[in-house]
């Protein structure tokens, strides 16, 4: 069994509101988050749940509305921002570094875990290629090593935007029990997909945006 | 958090040594540009020797601008960027060590090659020295604030020419302290006056810039 996480609490989103181009992408949105729990977020293309998740990790400034992480905005509370793992669109991963260079980085960078990068390569299947550059990897493989960022910190709260783009279907289970070990230590977890994933046992929010 | 920084200098430094031909345009411009004068002006040895820092100094100007270009694009293309604000270590500290290493790679190599162009136009060698140390306190000022401009528009499609507009004005300053502080001494006067100056201009973009920069980088992520 697994250490449970230290640093958790309530996330609290009070009548946010976002607009791009002078448009409504959401208004008056709230939502709750406790520890243990998952939230799925569901809507048309362009409804608006990758800005929402962009505002969540501070990229974005919302338009209206309070994010309170605790009983503190996350705006004054910097701890908060460290404690995400965040895995967008983009793979955020150095294409001229090898794979274990990569895994290495995003360790050396947070509050590391302590799993071994060897077992993570292992993992994510990828120990043959530890030595190959990023680039010369397929889509999914890139990925998979995005994804491998989850393992590489402590972090309690995980904001996953469309995770599962072209990994393989052993790939996804191994993700999906990655994700279950996640909320069993604690852990919490925003999420949108366009794919099913089994979160059975879990205690799961959903949300849908609607245009 | 000194942690972080020393991995991110590594870790540039590691990906221009795998990308080296990039990082050796701006220096092969920056040598190409310089030896078209000799070539367009003749073998007029006093106008040559007469505009010589000028020549080096505008043309070590628009390499430093050529060569910011590919500073956060890539961090910005990857997602790196993003993965960088969400770190304990503050943004406008991180950011630093891109700068420093950008300027190891891409600075340093043009002040070792300046003697060489100084000898094809003809420059005094008394005056070589006093032309290394104007590159030397002028160069990193001119990577700090090219930075800004290019931390505002690293999100844009087409920055190249917008991002010469927005900074060409503001390295104005060091162009004039460092090609006055060369007539200087050409004249037989001392420099220390507008060295003084320079320094103080690069202590300025130290303590400034990076939170600029980070701020930029904020806006453009938006």
């Amino acid at each position: 069994m697994d250490k449970q996480y230290s640093y958790t609490a309530q996330l609290k989103v009070k009548k946010l509101a976002c607009w791009r181009n002078s448009q409504v992408l959401f208004d008056d949105l709230s939502l709750d988050l406790l520890p243990e729990n998952v939230l799925f977020l569901q809507g048309e293309n362009g409804s608006g749940k990758t800005s929402l998740l962009r505002i969540l990790c501070g990229f974005r400034l919302p338009d209206e509305g309070k994010i309170t992480w605790g009983n503190q905005t996350i705006y004054s509370n910097p701890e908060y921002f460290q404690n995400i793992s965040y895995v967008g669109h983009k793979n955020g991963i150095k294409d001229e570094l090898t794979v274990e260079e990569n895994l290495n980085l995003m360790r050396s960078m947070a509050t590391a875990s302590e799993i071994k990068t060897e077992v993570v390569l292992k993992e994510i299947g990828l120990f043959k290629q530890a030595d190959v550059l990023t680039r010369q990897l397929s889509a999914g493989q890139k990925r998979k090593l995005a994804l491998a960022r989850l393992m590489m910190t402590n972090n309690s709260f995980w904001i996953l935007d469309e995770p599962f783009t072209s990994l393989d279907t052993a790939s996804v289970v191994f993700f999906e029990s990655l994700i279950k070990k996640h909320i069993a230590r604690g852990g919490m977890l925003i999420l949108t997909s366009h794919h099913d994933i089994d979160l059975s046992g879990l205690s799961v929010n959903r949300l849908s945006l609607t245009n | 958090m000194f942690n972080a920084w020393s991995q991110i200098f590594k870790r540039d430094l590691l990906i221009a040594f795998r990308r080296r031909s990039e990082i050796i345009h701006p220096l092969i411009f920056f040598v190409m540009v310089v030896s078209l004068f000799p070539l367009a002006i003749g073998d007029d040895k006093v106008l040559l020797q007469k505009i010589a820092p000028a020549i080096i100094w505008v043309t070590a100007l628009l390499a430093t601008m050529l060569s910011l270009d590919n500073l956060f694009r890539s961090d910005f293309e990857d997602g790196s960027l993003e993965q960088m604000t969400l770190l304990q270590t503050p943004l406008s500290f991180l950011i630093t060590a891109k700068i420093v290493a950008h300027w190891v790679i891409t600075g340093l190599p043009l002040i070792i090659i300046t003697p060489l162009l100084a000898v094809l136009l003809y420059l005094p060698s008394e005056l070589i020295s006093t032309l290394l140390l104007t590159l030397l306190l002028g160069t990193p000022t001119l990577s700090l604030i090219g930075a800004v401009g290019i931390a505002l528009t690293v999100g844009l499609r087409q920055g190249g020419v917008i991002l010469s507009l927005l900074i060409l004005p503001l390295y104005i300053p060091v162009l004039i302290f460092a090609t006055l502080a060369l007539q200087n001494v050409e004249q037989g006067f001392s420099a220390e006056a507008q060295l003084a100056m320079m320094l103080a201009i690069l202590v300025l973009a130290i303590t400034l810039s990076p939170f600029a920069i980070a701020a930029a980088l904020k806006v453009s992520l938006n």
